[in-house]
């Protein structure tokens, strides 16, 4: 074994050090000096002081060596992993943003940490190419997410939500836990490549399916794919308006990257093929499964929501589903895609719960009635809400269009073409279309109630929707600025 | 110079509707004269000499490579005589539609709209322009009818649309069929072609239906133009619209429908059936014969038996143009190389088209004369409702006399050279139908004196007895078209120098080849 | 330059946001200008287009890695439709001019609409032609449910997503046609040259057509258009029935023939009589002609009979398409043309000048109004209209439907028959609609009422004007149009389409 060269593993965690660093100094300073202010003053300078921290971060990564490995696979510098981490950085800074005008809690500098923390999780997640750091980074994510969910102590659901979300969290958990366990069984490695090269060729041993079956459930539990997404939907409602957005946008991202390099790296030569009807056992015909069920029942059940964040649950399931696709198409385009799909995707969904937390606070809830007429009292945000809806829906010049159209291009290529499930994502947008266009109904056509109270969304947030509208409307118009420099990252990572 | 002609009217109908109601009836009057003057002009420069087209235009117009159509304009002695009559009817029409108080610009604006088809119809040289025109003047006919007329309007216009629609479609099948077929819709190329008789064998060796023998499917497409022009003109049993329509509509109308409409059905059969057709109508030249005969007769008998002046003279028209019928289908007879019977062909062919002049010009003063009447009596126009108006209208009387003979047949008077001359030819040729159809004869001389005794003969009623006689405009206006009845009766040479040579070729086209 | 049409179109939609909300009088002024600019630089290239080619307007490379182009080009048929697009653009905005609740944002949709369609007419590579295709579909869905009326909101979903539905079926089929050609380019050109194999033309070709064809009111996936274009205000009425259509047929030939010709082939055994894909949908569009006027024949409310019509004269469209021949294909790009403008008039007068004076629009309540005599330019607009629409000669629609009736009788002389049904079908239910309710009692005077009906402002008689005039225009000339559609159809484009059963 080599010795560990610790200044290396600094140099290349420097970013993670960063944000843990913040992270801590931030509480400190709320807990030691600013416990009599007002918790708005709090927000607002733990979350300064935090998006300091995490653009701080993202300068760091920008420098760290592009191509480096450390105790194979243990962490892992490569430019794709690079804009995957920076990616998350800012998503994490938009969520900040969004925080600074909250009120829900009084334990400010604790919720800062936990973000961070969870931040720094969710890097050293995508960092890293080996079952236990995997496992590690995914359990501090989860664990602070759970807790983030929770930090509403005023409201019963937000309790409710995060017991649900803790309790099917380690549940699935375990079923990772285990099939990890089972595949150092079977390669004598934690590191993908290894167990990669271990179970190549070789038919599918059962214990190998089992390690399939169950790695599928601990990941599909994260990305919110069915049938593991009961949790979704009360989080969604429950959690305070930036912990449901960084669950909704964040952890999305880090979790599907980390999938697809499970998945693609780790049981390489286990794929086996879901081209209809020429099925071969492997990892691949058991997501498309749970893909299909996905894009299905988190469609079909959003038709009958009377709230905008069950809505969002229930689309982010269905999102999952078409993005289970490209993982199980595994090609470099394909990850190309799952990316420029997730990161438009969690951008499009924290400005939904940027204009979702203005409204449940100015009208008291986020039920569609309150949603009635906001073209005419509030234009500016009501035009927000209008792009992150459409772009969710896929209509084009967005972001959201895109990344479909893109996606379910690299799903047909090659001679694994997956052509029913296709189908199937392109029929279930058509349905979506459907429960989109009632909420803009709401929106621009109701007619406002007559006792409506006035919104005047808060500055800041406001501010945060409109550079957030106009990434989702630049990077649909413009896709190659995001596109090519995923592609060259993947391409010089050599995936 | 034709597209002028076109154009003249339709244009006076826009600067009609945007001048409104003082002004209509002057200015539609105006643009009438001027059409007038403008189809003398055409009068004074033709060569009567020649039978052929003159003041022809041609310039491309679609050019598709399997829809070739010219824009083909063009006027032989015929074409211009039916110009000229509808010059010279619808002055007339506009003259007597003096009682007229709603919509009044509508009124005359579709007036001029409708004698922009009739020219359009009259000049066209392909079965494309003249089928654009002859659908278009459906919608002034209709209108006007069902605006302005009686009771019974809409029901009366509705029946004239749809017998008129139902021919015109029949034709447009007929005409897209040898379209198809020979690529042209040229009435000259495909006259020369059926002179050839090639046409029909080529049209029915594309078509080959199966089961129906070829000839059989030629008589379905000559069936198909025939009905279009059999219902305008309109030829038994095809004339049920007429009475209706012709009654209904205020006179001014009825003046128009008579004395022009009706001929662009007889123009029909000179122009396009006939000389593209004529195999198919020696086939079945016996039916048409009685249908000629069954036209002129019945219609006279009805005639006789109506008791509103306008029906009367609504059959009248019937039974006048029946004659022009019998001449044509006696002139499509097969009669070989006999130069005797070919020269009767020319007598015919000439009779039928003074006929079909003084018949307009006669029936137009007719109804002229039945609208003052109208005016006069409150719209009372039945045949009972006057009587003795002599006593008190005498000039009136004079004048309508002179008119009403002039229907009767009158020698003397335009409306007899024209009936000579269809006797003369057609009695060597269909002595059976034209000796029943001296029937028609007798009968129009009992109703047109029995019309003549009831109004103006016998007791003077009291209500007439402020019956104002014509006024000096009134007889102004009258005074050319009466003055013209006499010119025609007793100088036909006048009408004639110009038509015979026309007459005489478009005999000379129909070669019988059997 | 050509591009400018959809600029300055969204940036007129753009612009009318800023303007302040109770502003409804500049915001008709700039959506009229925005309008003319587009119409006039249409105009412009329409006239000075030289014969036969293909103008490329721009081409930039986009999405370098998947070969998408931003490519803009326009051939005959193309500016064709352009200039039917400015028209309707404009004769819609002065139809528009009563509408005083939202104005900005009404007309901030519809130039949004009216871009995306110049969008669609001028894409050259297909990701971009569907994306400004998906584009409509947003602007249209408030148009209908904001300031519609008859079930606007269910009328509204329903347009929208049938016809998202429809393009997502597209969708599909350009993927696979993407995916099989080697994901190089999505050029038309290139696609269109690119040789598929016929097992794959013969599946992808009927997806791909009946995509475009449902928004072109493909019997039986046309019952969103009666619904929506009865329920969409008067000027989104035109536009959709007009234009929008449209964009389904120009799909269906621009797209669907193009790129798979050998989907049309005949096919190995015949199935219920049918041998081919171009007799399936031959026959869909001629009970679709037939069905539509049928079903106008018997409606109650006014805006129905011409939604329905709309229908119907779409199936002439669609069964000029699959005749195969010049005849036929040109008869269809001109019955585009015209039924454009004619089915924009026909929505003009139900819509604003008589729904929006009476406020019925059922047939046996508008009867005893006397509407001749109350308003009537309407009654003379309509009956120019109907005529048109029924192809009385002299009109554009006589034009369009000989070439089609010709074209279809060289190619399925057994339809023709039926179209000739059609259209004696579409005599009659003009014929009525127009009786009863403009003619029903013209004896009857009308006694000065309480309620006069308002006079017909001048922005509907200028509107109604430059449309009949339009189409009289046609009717007489139809060459200024031909001549530039004929040589495009020619194009190396439609090679593939030559090669294969082309007639």
């Amino acid at each position: 074994m080599n010795a560990i060269n610790y200044s290396q593993l600094l140099e290349l965690a420097l970013p993670e050090v960063i944000v843990v660093a913040t992270a801590l100094v931030a509480m400190a300073i709320d807990l030691l000096a600013l416990r009599k202010s007002a918790i708005q003053t709090r927000f607002r300078t733990a979350t300064t002081l935090a998006s300091v921290g995490c653009i701080g971060a993202i300068v760091s990564t920008l420098h760290t060596p592009a191509a480096d490995n450390i105790l194979n696979g243990v962490l892992i510098a490569s430019p794709i992993t690079h804009l995957v981490q920076i990616a998350l950085l800012a998503l994490t800074i938009c969520t900040l943003l969004l925080a600074a005008n909250s009120t829900f809690t009084e334990h400010v500098g604790e919720f800062i940490l936990l973000l961070l923390m969870a931040t720094a999780g969710m890097m050293f997640l995508v960092g890293s190419q080996d079952l236990l750091v995997i496992f590690i980074s995914l359990e501090l994510l989860s664990l602070s997410l759970y807790i983030l969910a929770a930090f509403n102590k005023r409201s019963l659901q937000s309790w409710e939500a995060a017991l649900k979300y803790f309790l099917f969290g380690g549940m699935s958990a375990a079923f990772l836990l285990f099939g990890f366990s089972l595949l150092y069984g079977l390669s004598n490695s934690t590191s993908l490549t290894d167990i990669a090269a271990s179970i190549h060729g070789s038919s599918l041993n059962p214990l190998l399916v089992i390690a399939i079956v169950t790695s599928t459930i601990g990941l599909g539990f994260k990305v919110a794919a069915a049938p593991f997404h009961f949790w979704a939907p009360d989080v969604y409602q429950g959690a305070p308006a930036p912990s449901a957005a960084f669950i909704a946008s964040g952890s999305k991202v880090a979790s599907f990257f980390i999938f697809f390099q499970l998945m693609a790296l780790g049981f390489a030569g286990a794929e086996g093929n879901a081209a209809f009807p020429h099925i071969i056992r492997g990892w691949v015909p058991v997501l498309a499964l749970v893909a299909a069920l996905s894009m299905v029942l988190g469609n079909l059940v959003a038709i009958r929501q009377t709230g905008l964040r069950r809505l969002i649950a229930y689309s982010a399931i269905a999102h999952a589903g078409y993005m289970l696709l490209a993982i199980a198409a595994h090609t470099q385009q394909s990850l190309a895609a799952l990316l420029y799909y997730v990161i438009t995707y969690a951008l499009t969904t924290i400005g939904a719960f940027a204009v979702i937390s203005v409204v449940e606070d100015q009208a008291g809830s986020d039920r569609f009635s309150n949603f009635d007429g906001l073209s005419r009292r509030a234009p500016i945000l009501s035009f927000c809400l209008a792009i992150f809806i459409l772009s969710l829906a896929g209509i084009p010049p967005l972001a959201g269009f895109f990344g479909k159209f893109f996606l379910f291009v690299t799903a047909l290529e090659g001679t694994k073409s997956l052509l029913w499930l296709v189908v199937l994502a392109i029929a279930m947008s058509a349905v979506s279309l459907y429960y989109y266009l009632k909420v803009l109904k709401r929106v621009y056509v109701a007619p406002p109630p007559a006792d409506a109270p006035a919104i005047t969304p808060p500055a800041l947030t406001q501010l945060v929707a409109i550079l957030l509208a106009a990434s989702v409307i630049l990077l649909g118009c413009a896709p190659n600025l995001l596109l090519h420099w995923i592609q060259t990252a993947i391409t010089a990572s050599g995936l | 110079m034709l597209t002028l002609l076109t154009l003249l009217p339709i244009a006076g109908a826009l600067l009609v509707l945007a001048l409104g109601k003082n002004l209509a009836r002057v200015t539609a009057l105006v643009f009438s004269f001027a059409s007038l003057a403008l189809t003398l002009i055409l009068w004074f420069r033709f060569d009567p000499t020649s039978g052929g087209l003159q003041f022809q235009e041609i310039h491309p117009w679609i050019a598709l490579s399997s829809l070739n159509v010219d824009y083909h304009l063009g006027i032989d002695g015929l074409g211009l005589l039916m110009l000229l009559l509808a010059a010279i009817v619808v002055p007339i029409g506009m003259a007597a539609s003096s009682e007229i108080q709603q919509r009044v610009p509508l009124y005359y604006a579709l007036i001029l709209l409708f004698q922009t088809c009739l020219v359009g119809t009259f000049t066209a040289q392909n079965f494309f322009h003249f089928f654009l025109f002859w659908e278009l003047s459906l919608i002034p006919a209709f209108f006007l009818i069902k605006l302005w007329g009686g009771r019974n309007a809409t029901s009366a216009a509705t029946q004239f649309l749809v017998y008129t629609m139902v021919g015109s479609v029949a034709m447009l099948l007929t005409f897209l069929a040898i379209f198809l077929t020979v690529h042209t819709f040229d009435f000259a190329t495909l006259a020369a072609l059926a002179q050839q008789n090639q046409l029909m064998t080529a049209v029915v060796g594309n078509l080959a239906w199966h089961g129906i023998p070829p000839h059989h499917v030629a008589l379905i497409l000559f069936a198909g133009a025939f009905l279009g022009f059999a219902v305008k003109v309109p030829l038994f049993p095809f004339h049920t619209w007429l009475p209706a329509a012709y009654t209904e509509a205020p006179t001014g109308t009825t003046i128009l429908l008579t004395g022009a409409m009706s001929k662009m059905g007889i123009y029909g059969f000179l122009r396009i059936l006939l000389p593209i057709f004529f195999p198919q109508m020696q086939q079945v030249l016996t039916p048409l014969l009685w249908l000629a005969v069954a036209t002129i007769v019945f219609s006279a008998y009805a005639a006789y038996a109506q008791k509103d002046l306008k029906r009367i003279f609504a059959y009248s028209s019937i039974n006048h143009l029946g004659y022009c019928l019998l001449a044509i289908f006696a002139i499509a007879k097969f009669t070989g190389a006999d130069a005797n019977l070919t020269a009767e062909k020319y007598a015919a062919m000439n009779g039928v088209f003074l006929q079909a002049f003084n018949h307009g010009l006669t029936a137009a003063t007719v109804f002229w004369f039945i609208a003052l009447l109208e005016k006069r009596s409150n719209g009372a126009r039945g045949l009972n409702d006057f009587g003795g108006l002599r006593k008190v209208a005498p000039v009136f009387a004079g004048l309508m006399g002179i008119a009403l003979f002039s229907s009767l047949g009158l020698p003397g008077l335009n409306g007899f050279i024209g009936e000579v001359l269809i006797f003369k030819g057609s009695f060597p040729l269909i002595s059976w139908a034209t000796s029943i159809s001296v029937l028609g004869l007798l009968m129009t001389a009992l109703f047109v004196l029995t019309v003549i005794q009831r109004v103006f003969s016998g007791p003077l009623r009291e209500k007439w007895a402020a019956f104002p006689d014509l006024t000096p405009g009134e007889r102004l206006a009258l005074a050319p078209a009466i003055a013209l009845m006499f010119a025609l009766g007793l100088y036909p040479q006048l009408i004639l120098g110009a038509v015979n040579s026309t007459a005489i070729q478009m005999v000379q086209q129909l070669k019988l080849v059997f | 330059m050509l591009a400018w049409t959809i600029y300055i179109s969204f940036l007129g939609a753009g612009a009318m946001l800023l303007l302040p909300k109770r502003s409804a009088a500049p915001a008709r002024i700039l959506a009229l200008l925005t309008a003319i600019a587009g119409f006039a630089i249409g105009l412009s290239a329409f006239l000075h287009h030289r014969t036969g080619e293909m103008l490329t307007v721009t081409d930039v490379p986009w999405i370098p890695s998947l070969g998408i182009h931003y490519h803009l080009a326009a051939d005959g048929i193309s500016l064709c439709l352009i200039l039917l697009t400015g028209i309707v653009a404009i004769t819609g905005i002065l139809f528009s001019w009563n509408i005083d609740d939202r104005t900005n944002e009404f007309f901030a949709f519809y130039l949004l609409l009216i871009g995306a369609v110049y969008g669609v007419f001028l894409s050259y590579d297909l990701f971009l032609l569907f994306v400004f295709y998906e584009i409509v579909i947003i602007p249209k869905y408030f148009l209908i449910a904001i300031w519609g009326s008859t079930r606007r909101e269910y009328g509204a979903m329903k347009l929208a997503l049938y016809s998202f539905i429809g393009s997502a079926m597209v969708l599909v089929g350009l993927i696979a046609a993407y995916v099989v050609a080697g994901a190089q380019s999505m050029s038309l050109g290139d696609l269109a040259g690119y040789p598929f194999s016929p097992h794959f033309q013969m599946l992808a070709f009927p997806l791909v057509f009946v995509g475009f064809a449902i928004l072109a009111g493909l019997w039986p996936f046309h019952t969103w258009a009666p619904t929506g274009h009865v329920a969409a205000p008067t000027a989104a009425s035109m536009l959709l029935a007009g234009v929008v259509m449209k964009l389904g047929a120009y799909g269906c030939l621009r797209v669907a023939m193009t790129l798979f010709p050998l989907g049309l082939d005949p096919w190995p055994h015949h199935i219920l009589g049918l041998g081919s894909w171009r007799d399936v949908f031959a026959v869909l569009a001629v009970i679709g002609i037939v069905y539509g006027a049928l079903v106008a024949l018997v409606q109650k409310d006014f805006k129905f009979v011409i939604g329905y019509s709309s229908v119907s004269h779409m199936g002439f469209i669609l069964l000029g398409l699959m005749t195969l021949n010049q005849l036929g294909l040109s008869g269809a790009v001109i019955q585009m043309f015209s039924h454009g403008i004619l089915a924009g008039l026909l929505f003009a007068v139900v819509g604003r000048m008589v729904y929006a004076r009476t406020h019925t629009r059922e047939l046996a309540r508008l009867g005893p109004m006397n509407l001749n005599q109350a308003i009537p330019f309407a009654a003379v607009a309509f009956v120019l209209a109907g005529m048109a629409s029924m192809g009385l000669p002299g009109f554009s629609g006589f034009v369009a439907e000989l070439m089609i009736v010709l074209g279809a009788w060289h190619a399925f002389p057994a339809l023709a028959v039926c179209v000739g049904f059609g259209i004696l079908l579409g005599v009659i239910y003009v014929w009525r609609a127009m009786q009863k309710a403009f003619f029903a009692d013209s004896r009857k005077a009308i006694a000065p009422s309480d309620h006069p009906l308002p006079p017909i402002t001048i922005p509907e008689k200028l509107g109604a004007l430059i449309l009949i005039a339009t189409s009289i225009f046609i009717g007489i000339y139809p060459q200024v149009l031909l001549h530039l559609i004929i040589p495009a159809l020619n194009s190396p484009l439609f090679d593939g389409l030559h090669k294969g059963s082309w007639q």
